[in-house]
Order: structure tokens, then sequence, then C-alpha cells
């Protein structure tokens, strides 16, 4: 067993990083690629930062690429985002040029990769469209996607679809957002690392460290949300069950602490629509962080008292998972994967207005034993549910089951 | 004895190499890792849910009954099953849900036999209902349906004395294919040890019917490890006073 992976070993349990070992036994030498439009910032990146290394641990010879573009390019990949979240987008020919010019350019640089790769696991829309450019591929193509695509833009859906139905399977991450495609739809949650600088213990000092530096008041009770700055996080919402709940808290402090990502063109209007919400409000703290400030997140996380994730869409919200390892309880907007890991009054609330939020921001801090116990059972379910590893061995039964049989059942000889 | 000392017919060991026996009569560990599929099928109201059930898969039927020991979901479920889960918390019929709560997978010999009983349940409360309850549209039933890998784990025992301490120290997806799955591949809707252990003849028949007495419906994998290998302890440890 290779360093990296036993350290899994001692969060997780040694038979199931045995487990994974036997799984990934038949996939030896095979050639993975994954393609996404980011290295730094969101879930997928970080996601894959951990993945592609641990499947090279495991004997597989793992890639990771990402797809690049102009402006125009990321302009239009962000509208496919919001269209494919239900979002009404109007996409200009030009967008639409640049948006398959970039994947023609990735094709041809990566041709004889992305021709011989065993599996080529592709996420998201960005790069969806490059299996067009790939006549002779050698192996099975996935696509995964990330995003709630539970009611998208019919537009923007037709048109990615037509990419889309050429793969040989794609991922979801709940069965909702499944769609009418010819072929197999397979569900997997992300997962968190749990020993990601965003998830490692951390001492008192470096939790209290949070408060001093951002000028944040210890002895105040404190709520948080971990997101892009991006409408269907609903940041304003955030600040509205904030404004509500201070009428009975008026000590409450809020932070709003969100991270930039390359590909995201619409952040810094978001930011600044929650800059003017906020005000002169010195107790709402917006801090736009670093894509890399991972432990200060975590630090923000471990100093709240209670973590929020109020989006109106959510692919699957990481921060929620993240936030419950920390043995927070989490008031979560009632959508996408939120639903999997806010399990109604046992790990946090689930809620559908910013009132909503409030009256659970309120609860919760009245009954700090109630509190404490709900974090305990998030934390727990996190472990058994949404770990790396459950992540790592769901890719290595679906690559099984892609390239050694068909049908319901695969028997491994 | 080991059972195939004693010579069994080309028809048993047939049986025998299904069940993911050794050919040479010891037990075999195997493991197994399940991943989920959507159907594409969805059900907004309990019309829906019935006319859903009539067409999938019984592999789909076999999931939302047994297929949630593997996959996400909360130590403590108030429901059993994912239709009787629905039921409640989409659909807010409780009386629907406590009917379809209450269904036992175990007491039917097929899956055929399983879908009916649902279709059964289901029609029964569409013909006493004014009206049908619907969803709301993001949360619908989805009918799932999965795929099964199963890999040797290389680790066999020879005896029925060394299963207490195998069974202890098995993976919970282990337990799975012995116990869950195995269910679909034994003629008798067995698990793995008794198809074993009844190779030796009438020699464990009241270790059998220990083991058939443990419900495997309502515990975790891992209690249901626990008990199993607690049940094999006291058998062997009173055998051998």
């Amino acid at each position: 067993m290779s360093a990296g992976i036993r350290r899994y070993a001692e969060v997780a349990g040694k038979d199931v990083i045995d487990h994974l070992y036997q799984l990934a036994k038949p996939l030896s030498g095979s050639r993975v690629v994954h393609i996404n439009s980011t290295r730094v910032g969101g879930g997928v990146a970080e996601i894959l930062t951990k993945l592609v290394p641990l499947m090279g641990e495991l004997g597989i010879d793992a890639r990771w690429e990402v797809i690049s573009g102009p402006d125009v390019f990321y302009q239009c990949t962000k509208a496919f985002h919001n269209g494919l979240q239900g979002g009404p987008v109007t996409m200009t020919n030009e967008m639409l040029q640049a948006y398959e010019d970039a994947n023609s350019a990735f094709a041809e640089e990566h041709r004889a990769l992305l021709e011989d790769a065993e599996i080529v696991i592709v996420h998201d829309p960005q790069p969806a469209p490059l299996i067009n450019r790939i006549g002779r591929r050698k192996g099975k193509w996935v696509w995964r996607c990330h995003i709630d695509v539970s009611r998208p833009h019919r537009p923007v859906w037709k048109y990615l679809r037509k990419a889309v139905s050429r793969y040989d399977a794609s991922i979801f991450s709940l069965a909702n957002f499944a769609q009418l495609l010819p072929h197999p739809q397979y569900l997997i949650t992300p997962s968190i690392d749990p020993l990601s600088e965003k998830n490692i213990p951390l001492s008192p000092a470096e939790v209290q460290a949070v408060f001093s530096r951002f000028n944040l008041d210890p002895q105040k009770p404190m709520i948080l949300q971990v997101s892009r700055f991006d409408r269907f996080k609903d940041p304003l919402g955030v600040i509205r069950a904030y404004r509500l709940a201070t009428r009975f808290i008026p000590s409450l402090q809020l932070v709003l602490a969100g991270g930039e990502a390359s590909d995201d063109p619409e952040g810094q209007a978001v930011l600044d629509e929650v800059r003017a919400a906020a005000g002169d409000d010195p107790d709402i703290h917006v801090l736009l962080l670093p894509s890399d400030a991972h432990r200060i997140v975590n630090g923000l996380q471990r100093a709240s008292d209670l973590v929020l994730q109020k989006s109106i869409r959510e692919g699957f919200g990481l921060t929620v998972a993240e936030a419950m390892w920390k043995g927070k309880p989490v008031i979560g907007g009632n959508t996408g994967g939120i639903i999997l890991q806010v399990i109604n009054h046992h790990t946090g609330f689930l809620v559908d207005t910013p009132e909503g939020a409030a009256l659970r921001i309120r609860y919760l801090l009245h009954n700090r034993s109630r509190l404490d116990e709900m974090g305990l059972k998030a934390k727990r379910f996190v472990r058994e549910n949404f770990l790396l590893t459950r992540h790592l061995r769901e890719y290595l039964t679906l690559m099984l089951a892609l390239t050694h049989g068909d049908g319901g059942r695969i028997t491994l000889t | 004895m080991n059972p195939s000392e004693q010579g069994g017919s080309p028809a048993r060991g047939r049986s025998a190499a299904k069940r993911g026996l050794a050919a040479h009569g010891g037990f075999q560990v195997k493991d197994c890792a399940l991943i989920a599929l959507a159907t594409g099928r969805r059900a907004q109201n309990l019309r829906e849910l019935r006319n859903g059930l009539q067409a999938v898969d019984a592999g789909s039927i076999d999931y939302h009954f047994w297929g949630a020991r593997l996959r996400p979901r909360f130590d403590d479920p108030e429901y059993q099953n994912d239709f009787a889960a629905w039921a409640r918390h989409a659909l807010h019929d409780g009386k629907m849900a406590e009917r379809l709560g209450v269904i036992d997978p175990t007491d039917f010999d097929s899956l055929e036999e399983l879908r009916h009983e649902l279709i059964d349940v289901i029609e029964e409360r569409l013909d006493e209902s004014e009206s049908v309850n619907w969803s709301r549209s993001d949360q619908q039933f989805n009918f799932i349906n999965s795929q099964i890998v199963v890999f040797d784990t290389h680790r066999a025992i020879e005896t029925p004395e060394q299963l207490a301490p195998l069974v202890a120290s098995l993976s919970p997806s282990s337990i799975f294919y012995h116990v869950i799955d195995a269910r679909r591949r034994t003629p008798d809707s067995s698990d793995d040890f008794r198809a074993w252990l009844m190779g030796f003849g009438d020699t464990y028949q009241d270790l059998c019917a220990q083991i058939a007495g443990l419900d495997p419906f309502f515990p975790t994998l891992t209690e249901l490890r626990d008990g199993l290998a607690s049940l094999l302890r006291r058998y062997f440890g009173r055998r051998e006073r």
C-alpha cells in the first residue's frame, strides 16, 4: 500500500482501502483521462486534485487535462451553466463559435491521448463537444455532470444533448438530474477529502486566529456561508435570513466567504450586489478569498456555530459535507444534492425561504445541546457516506462495469 | 468433514460454484461493489408509481428495498424501503407509507411476487381515495436500478468452525454479497453461509435454523455482520464445551 493512500486507511478504515485495491486490480495500467475547465476553484477541481493521484496510486494511468479559451468561451460556458440550472439565458453565435473553437483546439492538441485512452471522463458542459471531434475512439467516453440539470432551460439542453448523446454513459449526482439519453446514466454523489487542507483537524489556536484575522468577535455567535458569489447560492437570501434572526439575536455575526473561480465571469457582479446589500453593517463580513485559501475556510467553518448553504439550485454542495465533517449542523436550501446531505431534523434543516432559515438559526442558537447533537450526527453521516474513498470506489465500479461487462452483474475472474 | 470429500454430484457442483463456493468445498469470500443507474422512469403520484412498478425491471424493485444498504442513507431511516419513504415525505400520504413500509421482502419467494404485492397495496389505496396526492416536481419518485461488480478476495476457510472469526472480519459489502445478494442467487432465497453449511448434511441444521432467524431487513450491514458473528461464536463455543 503506497504512503498516500495509506493515510486514508486511518480515517476510512483499512478494509475500505483493501476494497479499492481489489477493485482497481483489473484496471491496472488502463489510461483514464479526466477533462474539465479549471485546475483551481470550485468543487470539481478540488475533487480531481485528489482523485487523479489516488487513481495513480492504485495502478491506473490517470491523467487530468484542462480545456481553456478566451473570455468569450467562459461567458458561453457560464451561460451553459446557468441555462442548465434553469436560468433563461441567451447565447450569441459568437459565444457558441468560441465554445466550439476551444473544443476543436483542445481536440487537436490532445488527439493521440484521447484516441488511445481506455476511459475518458469529461466533466460538465465546457468540454462536452470534444466527443464530436475525436472520431477514432478506442475507449469508453463518459460525460460527468456536476450541475443540477433537473429543469434545464430547454434550448440550452437541446444544444448540449446532441453531443452528450454520443457518449457511452453519463454520470449525475442525483436521479432527479437524469435526462432522456440513449445510454446508461450512473448516479455518483461527490465527496470531500478528509485529508485536504480544507478538512484536516486544526489546532484551537489556528481556529482562534481566524477571529482576529477577519475582525470577528469570538464572544458573539457566528453563522457562515462558504460559496462562490453566484446567484444560485442565494447570498442575498442569506443576508435577509441574518437580518430576520438579528431581531432576536442582536449579537449575531454573519460571514459570507467566497472564492474566485477562473471560469466564472459573473462572480464580480454578484459580489458587488452582496456588498451593497450588506451595507455598513459591521457584523456582516463579506470575504473574497483566494482559491487556495483552504486552511482559512477550514478555520472559518470550525469557528462557526452553524453553517448555511441556502442555495436555490445546487448540483451537490460540497461545502455542506465540509461543514458537517467539522461537526456543524447545516441549514441548507431544500434543493439538489443538499437534500442528500442535510437530513431534516437530524444533520440540519432544509429550508425554502430566508424566513425558514432565520427560524432555524434562532432555534439552533437557542438550543445548544440540540445543535451539538446534530453536529455529531452530521459528522458521522459524512464519514459513512461522503468521503473521497467512497467516491473513488464508485468510479472504479463504473469503470469496471463499462470495460468488463454488460448487464446487471459483472463477475471478475 | 468436507462436503466435497463426500463426492458431490455434478449438479451440486454447479450449484456450489454459482453460490461462490470454492471447488474444494471451502467457503470462498467474495466482495462486491454496487453502482446505481437512473432508469429515467419517474412517478409524481400513486397512479404513476403503480404504472412504473408494472413496467420496471425487477432489479429496480430489489434496489429500492435492499440497495439502500450500500448507498448514502441515514443510519436510522424512518422507513425500510424507498416506496414508503416517498409516500410519506413527497405525497404526505401517511396511510400509504405505513402500508408500504410494513412490506417485508423476505416474505416473498420472488421479486415478481413482491412486485404484485406492491401493486395490490397501491391499488387498494387508489380505490379508497377520492383523489391522488401529487409530489412536488423536484420530489418525484425516481426508479433506480443497479449493477453489481463481484470479485474474489482470495480469502477462504475450510471448516465451519472458522466461520465466526471470518464473518467478524468481513466488509459490509461482503456481507451484502453473501447475505442480501445471495437471496437472488440461491434457489431457496437463502444466504451463502447456510448454503455452504447445508453441504455438510444434517450436521449444522440447527445452526442454519438459527441463522435463518436473523432478520436481515432492519439492521445495517455492520449490525447484521456483528449479529451473525456473535451467533456463530455462541454456537461453536457451546459445541466446544
